[in-house]
């Protein structure tokens, strides 16, 4: 066994919960949590076997702290790979924090963050991209990041890689061959292949660097932002969208005086809301900011929510965004539809076609809202399984690779010695044997496994 | 007859053996050379040239530290070329045609003159171990020499077996009986052997031949040296010969194959496949309807004439006809005909960074012992287990090159921590850095170790220093230096370059592709700076060198720096690898086997994978 201390740590967010899981690791967690798990069937947790659960009373003493589910995982069966004990309480923090100090004044030592998978990888449980992939899924909270981390988990773009790396290679070793061999007649490298190899990778890289726009968006969340006159009723739908007070909501105008965000998945795919202070004329210093504030985050919203009260005219103010926002996607929302009979509702149509008809209060026309969005966004870019990559250690990397390969081309354009060619072929390799895991890069491991959070 | 204890004996006379008595003796230790012929130390086995791509730079290197090869090669020198001159620096490489007796003779004679040597003619034939620490060699006629560190640079004389056609007999080399003894007496205490084969080409008079037909191959015209020190430049130089092999000739050797020794299954050995034999060529290359034959003078005055590119150990009679079929050797007259040879190895993974074995302390093993080929590559060894016998004796630290510091660096590590199996040669792309290691920088790289160590003279040092400081201060001028349209555009125009528009730095115009120090030399205010501070050749190609490559240079440095990262993650001794289990079992054995000392030698085991790396990293690292 690796090491000989045994680690301890929540393993479910910190907080109070329905049930808390605390996770120990290592060669004394079975013998320990045995010396304070009585059973209700007075079993002894050493005799039982690996992948079973038992219910019984955590004990410091005669004191019994709670009722508890414990599970065994014996080692090398187990996710690190060592004897592992889940011990499942009532989700208190009094209670948590009595159990995992049991444990500890018992010589468990606290678990670092990502020790769990560290032990795991040192066990040979798991390898690096996989560990990798485990904090990304961990972080991923909506159905497309979490897609994303599945599919890099499983090879992903890498392999596509790894196949133009090697065909690169190949070059390479056919140029090293003949610079080494330049006194001799042996055959070369064809350049006209060489050529074409160099625009296949081109292509590739330029494709993948490409999707990371989309694949970071994806995994950060679509900044939406939600734009409109004061108590035009851009809280009411952001907490109609949010199903949950976190805005204010008042009926003074200009309540919202800053910028509130807040996430919240929409198909599968996160985005993010930015309330704005409305826009319009005002004297308040305040509120000046906070619409300084808004035309920022407009111009960092992929689409931007313009809300208006359906029985004002707007035409010139939707004008006006649009303009000064030009390449924006805005859609036009007339809230307060509600206050609206069927013929006011057929001419606005005619005014505004763009318009969407809604209802924050009483949620019409939200669904509607909801596909625009996904539609507008992401539909069709994820659909089609195009490769996305969201990792920005592959986007650097991908980045570099692709200088490399232009210098190449470069220099096979102006006749450079190969052998300076060839600096900038090993470099190429190298980068794209950074995203493929070929070769070693001691910066990477470091913070692959600072990325976790502690209990993993 | 030897009361005395000797610091450093070394065993065989060859290029290694001669560097490392050369090195150990100038550095105070008191050496003994023991070879079985007096007559021939300092032998070319082989080709009558020493250096060549890769082998050049080491030669440059053997010299920079205080080695003696350059010295010899450049007194010995009958013609002179810088190779690749119309690639980049990193690929420049000089190469000497040379005497072959006034080679030996040279060596012989520096040996003689450097104190510390003694000389004794005889066959070792065993080793004096005590304790697993080797105190001595034992001889042939039974004497007993003691000797605090022994290297051993045996060269194909151990079990040597000579090939040609159906016969063989033992040798070490034509003409010279093999060794026995030591192989076995090595595998007693424990050492894996192996067998290794080798070749040469017929030796054939000159006279003979009819050069009218062949194409010449004269030196450079302003030919060049290996040494730093003050050896003289050649004024005359001998002309090498090219002729090709033809359809003709390559069935008349078939017709031989049924008796070659390397197709009947006689020699099991590999060979080395970058130097193939002409009946390997044809075999391999079976659609190429002719090879190159180079034709070299074996000396200034000899008649003798070597084949270079026919190397064979097809029966002689089979070697002859072929050979009379080639343009000009019509009437072809045979000194001495071609031959394979097979010797005793030691796998070299059983050998620490300072060439002293793993299992027994203080004994030293160079050259072709060691799996490698080519004189270029047993000298850097010979010198490298010179220094570090004299340096175990006297107690002091280990010299050990880096990979980014010298081809000699490159050598070693893969020696010791991939091993070969066939007989290793140098590759400049066995270097990841090449472009830092070149011929022209070798002084500056390695001579203040060499002093440092008490090897390189001051002399030595007092040199590069000078050359360091006159190159970085020219850089300067051409960076601080401006141009004036009018003066540069008629050299741009001529050259067919982009003419400039405004006034800037030379080093910007300088660092173009087609721009040469001679057209910088075309301005007034240049060559007025280099005769103003006397600069010589040295300094000029050191410049442009470092003007016109400063980008990739600067390039592989920062790629040699991620490498000294790795390099200096130190691996524990005695490292359980066992307990890793997320090692592959293959990594595990391998690290076991090898016992690398940091993560950047582990990362260049084969079957070593990038993730075993990184499972060692993560675990050192904590």
């Amino acid at each position: 066994m690796l090491y000989d201390d045994t680690i301890i740590a929540l393993a479910t967010p910190s907080g109070m919960g329905a049930i808390a899981v605390i996770r120990i690791s290592g060669p004394q967690a079975i013998e320990w949590v045995d010396a304070h798990f009585q059973s209700i069937h007075k079993k002894r947790l050493a005799t039982q076997k690996s992948h079973t659960i038992h219910l019984g009373y955590i004990k410091d003493g005669d004191k019994t702290l709670d009722q508890v589910l414990v599970s065994i995982f014996k080692g090398p069966n187990s996710y690190t790979g060592e004897h592992v004990i889940e011990i499942s309480c009532h989700g208190s923090m009094y209670i948590q924090q009595q159990v995992i100090q049991l444990f500890l004044k018992k010589g468990c030592r606290m678990a670092t963050e990502g020790e769990f998978t560290l032990r795991a990888f040192l066990n040979g449980k798991m390898d690096l991209s996989q560990a990798e992939a485990v904090a990304d899924l961990i972080a991923s909270d909506s159905k497309a990041s979490h897609e994303i981390a599945l599919q890099q988990m499983r090879g992903g773009f890498s392999n596509q890689i790894q196949e133009l790396r090697e065909e690169l290679l190949n070059f390479a070793s056919l140029i090293e061959l003949e610079l080494d061999f330049s006194e001799e007649d042996v055959e070369f490298a064809d350049r006209t292949q060489f050529l074409n190899l160099l625009n296949r990778i081109t292509e590739v890289l330029k494709g993948l660097i490409d999707s990371f726009a989309l694949g970071n968006v994806l995994k950060e969340g679509i900044p939406v932002a939600i734009v409109g006159e004061p108590n035009v009723g851009k809280s009411t739908l952001l907490n109609a969208l949010l199903n949950e007070e976190r805005a204010i909501v008042s009926d003074i105008p200009g309540t919202t005086r800053d910028t509130v965000e807040d996430q919240i998945a929409i198909g599968g795919v996160t985005f993010r809301f930015i309330d704005t202070a409305g826009i319009r004329e005002t004297e308040d210093h305040v509120e000046k900011i906070g619409i300084q504030r808004a035309f920022e985050k407009i111009e960092k919203a992929q689409v931007v929510l313009y809300l208006f009260e359906a029985g004002k005219d707007k035409l010139a103010e939707i004008k006006l965004l649009q303009d000064k926002f030009p390449h924006k996607r805005i859609l036009v929302l007339a809230n307060k539809a509600e206050n609206l009979n069927e013929s006011e509702k057929t001419s606005l149509k005619e005014r505004l076609p763009e318009a969407l008809l809604l209802s924050a209060k009483t949620g019409t026309g939200l669904k509607e809202l909801q596909d625009t969005l996904l539609d507008l966004t992401v539909k069709g870019q994820l659909g089609n399984n195009n490769t996305i990559v969201s990792n920005s250690r592959h986007y650097d990397s991908l980045l570099k690779a692709l200088e490399e390969i232009t210098k190449v081309k470069e220099g096979m354009d102006i006749g450079l010695s190969s052998d300076l060619v060839a600096i900038d072929i090993r470099e190429a390799l190298y980068h794209l044997g950074e995203i493929t895991g070929q070769v070693t890069n001691d910066e990477l491991l470091g913070n692959i496994f600072s990325n976790f959070c502690i209990g993993k | 007859m030897f009361d005395k204890e000797y610091d450093v004996i070394v065993v065989g006379g060859g290029h290694a053996g001669a560097e490392a008595a050369a090195a150990a003796a100038n550095m105070g230790s008191s050496t003994l050379l023991v070879t079985m012929n007096l007559q021939n130390i300092g032998q070319m086995s082989c080709n009558p040239a020493m250096g060549g791509i890769a082998k050049g730079q080491i030669v440059r290197e053997i010299d920079a530290l205080g080695g003696y090869s350059g010295i010899v090669s450049d007194r010995s020198a009958i013609q002179f070329k810088m190779l690749n001159k119309s690639k980049g620096p990193a690929m420049w490489s000089p190469r000497t045609q040379n005497d072959r007796m006034r080679f030996a003779e040279e060596w012989r004679l520096l040996l003689e003159q450097t104190p510390n040597v003694d000389f004794y003619q005889e066959m070792v034939s065993g080793l004096l171990v005590e304790n697993g620490k080797a105190v001595g060699v034992k001889t042939s006629l039974g004497l007993k020499i003691k000797g605090k560190s022994v290297v051993l640079t045996n060269g194909t004389f151990l079990n040597g077996l000579i090939h040609i056609g159906e016969k063989q007999f033992g040798g070490g080399r034509a003409g010279e009986s093999a060794a026995t003894g030591i192989t076995e007496e090595l595998v007693q205490l424990g050492f894996e052997s192996g067998r290794m084969k080798t070749g040469t080409p017929p030796r054939v008079d000159g006279r003979s031949l009819d050069y009218s037909v062949m194409i010449p191959q004269p030196g450079d015209s302003k030919p060049e040296k290996f040494s730093y020190l003050d050896t003289h430049k050649l004024t005359t130089q001998r002309d090498c010969y090219m002729t090709h092999t033809s359809e003709l000739v390559h069935d008349l050797l078939r017709e031989g194959f049924d008796r070659s020794p390397m197709f009947n299954g006689r020699i099991k050995s590999l060979g080395p496949r970058y130097c193939p034999s002409i009946e390997d060529k044809i075999n391999r290359f079976a659609d190429k309807d002719r090879h190159q034959i180079f034709v070299e003078p074996e000396g200034w005055n000899t008649v003798e004439v070597y084949v270079n590119g026919f190397s064979t150990s097809l029966p002689e009679d089979v070697q002859f006809k072929a050979l009379r079929s080639v343009k000009g050797f019509e009437n072809v007259k045979f000194f001495r005909a071609g031959y394979a040879i097979e010797y005793d190895y030691f796998p070299p993974t059983q050998l620490k960074h300072t060439l002293e074995t793993k299992l027994v302390d203080n004994l030293f093993f160079a050259g072709q012992i060691n799996g490698t080929t080519g004189y270029e590559e047993a000298a850097s060894q010979g010198l490298m287990a010179g220094i570090n016998a004299h340096l175990k004796v006297y107690d002091q630290d280990p010299f050990i090159l880096n990979r980014d510091e010298a081809y000699i660096g490159v050598l070693v590590d893969d020696l010791i921590t991939k091993g070969t199996e066939e007989p290793y040669r140098m590759f400049t792309s066995r270097a990841e850095y090449r472009t830092l290691l070149r011929q022209d920088n070798a002084d500056l790289r390695l001579t203040p170790r060499g002093y440092e160590i008490g090897l390189a003279s001051e002399e030595r040092l007092k040199n590069m220093e000078r050359k360091e400081k006159e190159s970085s201060d020219f850089v300067s001028f051409f960076k601080n230096t401006s141009f004036n349209p009018d003066e540069i555009n008629p050299i741009l125009e001529r050259l067919d370059s982009s003419l400039v528009k405004q006034s800037d730095k030379l080093f910007k115009v300088f660092s173009r592709p087609k721009v040469t120090m001679d057209h910088m030399l075309q301005l007034d205010k240049v060559s007025e700076y280099v005769t103003e501070n006397y600069l010589n050749t040295d300094v000029l190609e050191q410049t442009e060198i470092q003007v016109k490559y400063s980008g990739y240079i600067e390039k592989e440095k920062n790629n040699a720096d991620k490498l000294l990262r790795l390099e200096g993650i130190k691996i524990p001794k005695n490292f359980d690898y066992a307990k890793l289990k997320s090692l592959s079992f293959e990594a595990r054995e391998k690290l076991k086997e090898i016992e690398p000392v940091t993560i950047s030698q582990a990362s260049r085991i084969s079957g070593v994978s990038p993730a075993d790396i990184s499972v060692l990293l993560v675990h050192l690292g904590r």
